[in-house]
């Protein structure tokens, strides 16, 4: 009876973002003139996937009580490297995804090695190597186009078995290998450590640096995995300095609704997930209710607005005024 | 009473420390770095029409990194500002369209909405507890939004009011292009209200320790909300200044402004923590982050060129002096 008191205040947030979602989605299939077939799913999954990624990678980071503002832009330049690198032959192309996974790696190695051995503050770092990585994608496809394995593309972004999306199952693996492994090993819980308390961390003896940094890596591979799946998804590479902007915004925001603390040391990438594909069928409710697409911006804005004024509702809980000020 | 020499105190320990501020004497020195290296390539970089140019160049990017810097102060941060701009110079070039009154009026607008958007902001990170992070990026979203709605999706047609032109590429006096002098005059307001009012003490007091100021005596939050509205104003104002220099508002003519501001501000030796920095380093900041752009695209380098440079250019300045305490 305890344990299961301990694991439901453990898991709240993220319980609350599937809940979310799950309303959200019944509401949009209910309302989608095709209603709630195989291909609806099929399309919303791979849409609601890349951003679950990003996600994914924003709260590996935000996990240690950073933030990495360069997410979109890594996502952008893996992109633009996949749709040079993940063409041609089976092996060609499996060198292709290492190279592209690899350079997202390093991309990621940088933020950390900036942010932790360089002592800079991350929100202007990430700013900075964000501008660096997205530079970079520029020069690799200065005009959108490029091509990728249309294979594997489609392999990866069509359906299992006719029904299961094949987007879903590759993001069950890389929780699966990635995040799982991650959150349960030391490392995991140093990041998890060094975001609640990095004092009392250091104090104990827990490797908070080697956290942090793997942190950073895995966010920077992660985001990776996104910028492979556009491309399969859209078949181009496209330097595109709004659209990597707007997954860091939106990686923020599923962040928040995935019940991920700001402030460190709380939640988990499962619910980032839940609030990524939360934040996504929201935003796509618009179209299922005919409304004028120019309104969507707006919609999505005043959701975010609203998604981050609840979590004002701790105050009232607040016995001391002084815990106002963290 | 107590709180006089408390806070007289305290405006004098900074200023001792700003004399010497070696953050502010590295970024001059890059200043002068800078322009050595571009006079090797070109003479006319040390001509004063160039450097006139630079300078009036520089002065939309200081008015709008003057609202940043102050937000920093606090140890917060508004990343707000590409839609506060964009808004700014959209409603004020909306409100010209509405007979003669609309353009007597089209300036105040533009700050109106910008210190609205400030305000919601402020609300957020003072009273709510929001960080300040999160609630402005919702509120650069919620901006957009309704800039998208309202121009349809397309740059607005309505153009900017002889007004607005005058201010930012008129000149009162002969040889002082408008825009400087506006930055210069919303400048020495802000270093009079930074280092001479109460106000700007509890600015540099909430950076240090807000829950100290709190037990001051000080409503914090209240002055968290001015310096949100203030930084919005301003934003919305660099807005004003930059549709006059375009006589027109565009899309996205905030974005370019948003990692500049905050550079800018942390060049010049301002800690993104809060409670460190000084105005003159801000305008160090300011010139050198425009100095750079200036001379990277003189050299033709290609947009993807200058990002990556830009980008390393302020992680190795950061990485110079920005660099937080060894940890214990």
């Amino acid at each position: 009876m305890k344990d299961w008191r301990y694991w439901f205040a453990e898991q709240r947030g993220t319980l609350l973002a599937f809940g979310i979602f799950v309303v959200m989605f019944i509401i949009y299939t209910s309302n989608h003139p095709a209603g709630f077939t195989a291909n609806v799913v099929q399309t919303a999954s791979n849409k609601g996937v890349l951003l679950a990624f990003v996600a994914m990678a924003q709260t590996l980071v935000v996990i240690t009580a950073g933030i990495d503002l360069s997410v979109g832009m890594i996502f952008t330049l893996t992109n633009c490297l996949a749709s040079w690198l993940v063409v041609g032959t089976g092996l060609e192309t499996a060198f292709g995804v290492i190279a592209v996974l690899g350079t997202g790696l390093l991309c990621g190695a940088i933020n950390g090695a900036i942010v932790i051995y360089g002592r800079l503050q991350p929100i202007v770092a990430t700013i900075a190597t964000g501008a660096v990585y997205f530079g970079i994608a520029l020069l690799l496809r200065p005009f959108p186009g490029g091509s990728v394995n249309e294979g594997l593309a489609d392999a990866l972004t069509g359906r299992l078995f006719g029904i299961v999306p094949a987007s879903l199952v590759t993001l069950l693996a890389v929780v699966l290998v990635v995040w799982v492994p991650f959150s349960r090993s030391v490392l995991g819980r140093a990041a998890y450590a060094a975001g609640s308390s990095e004092m009392a961390a250091y104090m104990s003896g827990v490797p908070i640096r080697r956290g942090k940094f793997a942190a950073y890596t895995l966010a920077g591979l992660l985001a990776a995995i996104g910028g492979l799946f556009l491309t399969f998804f859209t078949y181009t590479g496209d330097a595109a300095y709004a659209s990597g902007n707007a997954y860091t915004l939106f990686s923020i925001a599923a962040v928040v609704l995935g019940g991920v603390s700001l402030f460190g040391g709380k939640g988990s990438a499962i619910g980032a997930i839940f609030g990524a594909l939360a934040f996504r069928t929201i935003g796509d409710l618009l179209f299922v209710f005919d409304f004028d697409p120019l309104w969507q911006p707006l919609f999505q804005g005043v959701i975010l607005l609203i998604a981050v004024s609840l979590g004002a509702f701790a105050l009232f809980r607040v016995r001391n005024r002084l815990e106002w000020f963290l | 009473m107590s709180e006089t020499t408390v806070s007289g105190l305290a405006g004098r320990m900074p200023k001792f420390l700003r004399r010497a501020d070696p953050a502010v004497l590295t970024a001059f020195a890059c200043i002068v770095l800078l322009l050595f290296l571009g006079s090797l390539y070109s003479r006319s970089f040390l001509s004063p029409e160039y450097l006139l140019q630079q300078l009036k160049v520089a002065s939309f990017l200081g008015v709008i990194a003057t609202g940043m810097m102050l937000v920093i102060l606090l140890g917060q941060i508004d990343l707000s500002v590409p839609w506060s701009v964009a808004a700014g110079a959209m409603m004020a070039c909306a409100a010209a369209a509405y007979g003669p009154v609309g353009v007597a009026l089209a300036i105040p607008f533009g700050i109106f909405c910008g210190v609205l958007i400030g305000v919601v902001n402020g609300i957020g990170v003072a009273y709510l507890r929001i960080p300040s992070m999160i609630i402005t990026l919702a509120t650069n979203a919620v901006a957009q939004g309704l800039m998208v709605v309202y121009t349809g999706g397309f740059s607005p047609q309505d153009s900017a009011t002889g007004a607005m032109r005058y201010l930012a590429t008129g000149f009162a006096v002969p040889g002082v292009p408008n825009a400087v002098l506006i930055w210069a005059l919303i400048g020495a307001a802000m270093v009079f209200v930074l280092t001479r009012t109460g106000f700007g003490r509890t600015v540099y007091g909430i950076g240090n320790r807000e829950r100290a100021a709190y037990l001051s005596g000080i409503d914090t939050r209240r002055v968290v909300m001015i310096a949100f509205a203030v930084s919005g104003g301003l934003s919305a104002f660099g807005g004003v200044l930059l549709a006059g220099y375009a006589s027109k508002a565009a899309q996205s003519m905030g974005d370019a402004y948003l990692l500049p501001s905050i550079a800018a501000v942390v060049l010049g030796g301002t800690s993104i923590l809060g409670g460190r920095g000084s105005y003159l380093g801000t305008v160090a900041g300011v010139i050198l982050i425009t100095l750079l752009q200036s001379i990277l695209s003189v050299m033709q380098m290609p947009e993807a060129g200058r990002q990556i440079i830009y980008g390393v250019v302020i992680v190795a300045m950061l990485l110079l002096y920005g660099r937080a305490p060894a940890s214990r």
